[in-house]
């Protein structure tokens, strides 16, 4: 079976994000890389689909720059076969440009299945392994929990939870994308010979331009900025009913909720 | 660059405690700096492993309530491949190096005694069958070894015989049909003791000649005792192992009969350096918590990472941390590079190793013993950073304090590697295998005619020609000592061990110096600053600290003969003028930088 991950690295979610000085993006030199956690699971999803098909290869398709090569490679450890990145250095991108590209790159792949993370960890757009599908005419399924392969192995049964606690099972017929949350496995170690064997697995490169065909992004950055620092609380202190009447009115004039 | 007498042997790196009168840059040792992109992946799994499979469980693993939880973790080490790094890929591991073996160690270190039966096993556990087993034995062990379906021990320590470890009593008849060893004794205090599969037991052949074999788990004869209470490592099994009429087959001796003491001893020198590279990645957790625990507790209204007699504890563990780290990696990359240059295929090839890390025995204790006490320093450090909360158990340092004090005493006290040092120099300086008597007399003659200085316009050229001093200083001491007491210097232990800082501390700053200019030539000045300044702050303290007892010990040499000790005095003042840098200044920045980054960095 023949199937595809798309891989996103992102910082390390203890990263303590800082903005460059002159507010126009963010200060980079201090984050630790790592595989979009999503992904992590996509990854691990994908490894065990291979195994249930039988056989097959699983390529790690990532847009990022040259750093995004050890995040690549990583996966590669775990057990992933190759890999294409498409090189963005110089272009800007958002989820929709980035969407492009990533379906223009898997396009003549063949897959029979792209694997994905429910989200990006760093900034939570949702977008675009949905856009992938929609630009490849294929089905998603937003966000995928438990993911067994049909008997025909044309097909797969997914779990995907659903408000009030209840899950939805749901059949989706290949090809399709599938959006990984955390779900039952937890994703595997890359182990030490499986890093030694990522040394010579090939990694193919795209330009990130070549793909775009003209197309643009939607979204403007017009400013960077920190959430604003929260204010530490306040301890009324005196008999009950004062206090009742101070909080009361605290709400009402300083906190407006009341 | 390097001296070499017709009697020298040919070298291809450091050799010996070279590093003496060598300068820094003489071998061009790779640094950590260097680390490729796989090493970094091996640390990064090292610590992921650590901290997802092995801190979590931390109080069962100290608690020992199931015996069963280590031998696991450790199986579930060798499932990832932590286990094989250093066999060889002939049987079934992957042959790396030891700068690889090393980034492992550090990062497999944490919050939990963990380390101990993982280095155990790796370490003392596996190398004696790797180097010095039959083609056989290999095959039979090595691989279970490095999967870790085997685990391994090492026996060598017995209740009447510690650092005296040929004083064995532990005895070995061949059987009438001459297909047995029969052992009788008991070895004491054995890692992994309690779960071991396979042991290296030492034992004397009709009770004289030093042998080692190798025992199965479950050999007739095999017991295995009850698991000491310890002060500290509560996490790993220490056992007795009784041998009643112990049916060893002779396929089993390990070596040569009559030459266990070359395995014993060796491979406690591969030993030492895994244990220094344990204790350095102990300081860098303890840096990590110490600097996030300083911004977070608060008192008089500020985090009290804002108190310089705080910040002062901080930048000393970071320095101390720094220059542990450059010796550890210097060790590995002079061994790395040494066995670089060996046949692979040779039928010496293990020989060879062998004697390359002989030949590195003084750089393995200095790692032994700089590691134990730089982390000494450390955690002792983070129980005072920590205050009340230092002392309890829920916070790290109380473990990293208590599990540390072993290792100042196993894998050879480190008194017994202290004397070894300045033993080993001598040995090999009457042999003429170094020419320590050469460097000697250079040192003595400059005594009259002056030291050469370094180009005022090199890197920190007050400072190399400040190493350079202290280093002459060492030599000259050793060179008093070794003259006034010739073989008698043995008894003089006291002054030994005064020799012994020296080397060892030489061997501290030439590492950290040679790694800050390493730095400047890979990535420019800017970046090399805060290296060059650790460096430069711990000369400023250490080397008039070491002037004074040496001072101290010359005065005791000359006995009471003033016009002697004058002599010295004299000599002493051509030899070293101590520099002083702005340790105030450097501190501080060191501090800060640690402090926003909250873990060791460079």
């Amino acid at each position: 079976m023949k199937i595809g991950v798309l891989l996103k690295q992102a910082p390390d979610t203890e990263t303590k994000i800082k903005i460059k000085q002159d507010a126009s993006g963010i200060d980079e030199s201090d984050i630790k890389w790592v595989i979009n956690t999503y992904d992590e699971y996509a990854v691990e999803e994908a490894l065990r689909l291979k195994d249930a098909a039988g056989g097959g290869e699983v390529v790690i398709v990532t847009a990022g720059s040259k750093r995004a090569v050890d995040s690549m490679r990583q996966a590669l450890a775990m057990g992933a076969d190759r890999g294409i990145r498409i090189d963005t250095e110089g272009v800007v991108l958002d989820s929709y440009t980035t969407a492009v590209i990533l379906s223009k790159a898997v396009q003549s792949e063949n897959f029979e299945i792209i694997f994905a993370g429910k989200q990006a960890v760093d900034d939570d757009c949702v977008q675009v392994a949905q856009m992938v599908a929609t630009a490849l005419d294929w089905p998603a399924i937003w966000p995928a929990e438990h993911i067994e392969l049909g008997a025909d192995k044309k097909s797969v049964q997914v779990t995907r939870p659903v408000a009030g606690g209840v899950k939805e099972i749901m059949e989706m017929q290949l090809p399709g994308v599938l959006c990984c949350d955390k779900g039952d496995h937890e994703p595997r170690y890359a182990s030490l010979p499986g890093i030694m064997k990522a040394k010579s697995k090939p990694i193919a490169e795209l330009k990130a331009a070549d793909l775009l065909s003209g197309e643009t992004p939607k979204v403007k950055w017009s400013g960077f900025g920190l959430p604003p620092e929260r204010k530490s609380g306040k301890v009324l202190k005196g008999e009950p009913e004062e206090v009742c009447a101070e909080l009361v009115k605290l709400l009402r004039e300083e906190a407006k909720v009341i | 660059m390097t001296t070499q007498g017709d009697y020298m042997i040919k070298r291809d790196g450091p050799y010996s405690a070279s590093f003496l009168w060598e300068a820094p840059g003489t071998w061009d040792l790779s640094t950590p700096e260097e680390l490729t992109d796989e090493q970094k992946e091996l640390a990064k799994l090292a610590r992921s492993f650590l901290t997802n499979e092995v801190e979590p469980v931390r109080e069962k693993i100290e608690s020992k309530e199931d015996p069963k939880l280590v031998p696991n973790l450790l199986k579930k080490a060798g499932e990832l491949g932590l286990l094989m790094a250093e066999v060889p890929e002939a049987y079934g591991g992957l042959g790396l190096n030891k700068t690889t073996a090393t980034v492992i160690a550090e990062n497999a270190t944490g919050w939990t005694s963990f380390i101990v039966p993982l280095m155990c096993h790796t370490g003392i556990g596996t190398i004696p069958i790797l180097y010095y087993g039959t083609e056989a034995q290999k095959q039979k062990y090595l691989p279970k070894l490095a999967t870790g379906e085997f685990l391994g021990a090492y026996a060598l320590t017995e209740a009447g015989s510690g650092s005296d470890a040929l004083a064995a009593k532990t005895k070995a008849v061949l059987s009438p049909d001459k297909k047995f060893y029969i052992l009788n004794g008991e070895k004491q205090f054995i890692t992994n003791g309690g779960f071991a599969d396979v042991f290296t037991v030492f034992a004397k052949v009709d009770g004289e000649q030093f042998t080692a074999f190798i025992i199965d788990r479950g050999t007739p004869g095999l017991s295995i005792g009850k698991e000491e209470k310890k002060m500290g490592i509560h996490g790993s099994s220490t056992v007795p192992l009784i041998l009643q009429d112990c049916k060893v087959p002779v396929e089993n001796v390990l070596g040569e009969i009559g030459k266990g003491h070359r395995i014993a001893f060796n491979v406690l020198n591969v030993g030492r350096w895994k244990l220094g590279a344990a204790c350095m990645g102990s300081c860098k957790r303890l840096l990590e918590y110490c600097s996030k625990y300083l911004k977070e507790r608060h008192q008089f209204g500020k985090p009290i990472g804002s108190f310089q007699a705080l910040r002062e504890k901080l930048a000393n563990d970071a320095i101390r941390t720094y220059l542990l780290e450059s010796v550890i990696y210097s060790y590995a990359a002079a061994l790395d590079s040494a066995w670089a240059t060996l046949d692979k295929s040779g039928p010496d090839y293990y020989k060879n190793v062998v004697k390359k890390i002989k030949g590195l025995n003084i750089e393995a204790s200095i790692a032994k013993v700089f590691g134990s006490e730089v982390l000494a320093y450390l955690s002792d450090d983070a129980v005072q950073m920590y205050g009340g909360y230092g002392f309890i158990q829920e916070y790290p340092p109380e473990q990293f304090f208590r599990d540390n004090r072993i290792n100042r005493i196993y894998e050879g006290t480190n008194e017994i590697n202290r004397l070894l040092i300045p033993d080993t120099l001598m040995r090999r300086a009457v042999k003429g295998s170094i020419d320590f008597m050469g460097e000697l007399q250079k040192v003595l003659a400059g005594l009259k005619a002056g030291y050469s200085k370094a180009d005022a316009k090199e890197p920190m050229a007050v400072w190399q020609d400040q190493l350079a001093a202290f280093k002459r200083l060492a030599i000259y001491f050793s060179g008093v000592c070794a003259q006034k007491y010739m073989e008698k210097l043995k008894e003089k232990q006291a002054l030994v061990i005064t020799m012994a800082d020296l080397v060892i501390e030489s061997y501290a700053m030439h590492c950290g110096f040679e790694r800050a200019l390493k730095i400047r030539k890979l990535k420019g000045e800017a970046a090399a600053q805060l290296a060059e300044e650790m460096v430069i702050c711990y000369m400023s303290e250490k080397i008039p600290e070491m002037l004074i007892r040496v001072r101290q010990a010359l005065f005791n040499v000359a006995d009471g003969n003033e016009k002697e000790f004058s002599s010295y005095t004299k000599a002493l003042e051509r030899l070293i003028q101590p520099q002083f840098a702005d340790t105030e200044k450097i501190k501080e920045k060191v501090a800060a930088h640690i402090l926003e980054k909250e873990r060791y960095a460079l």
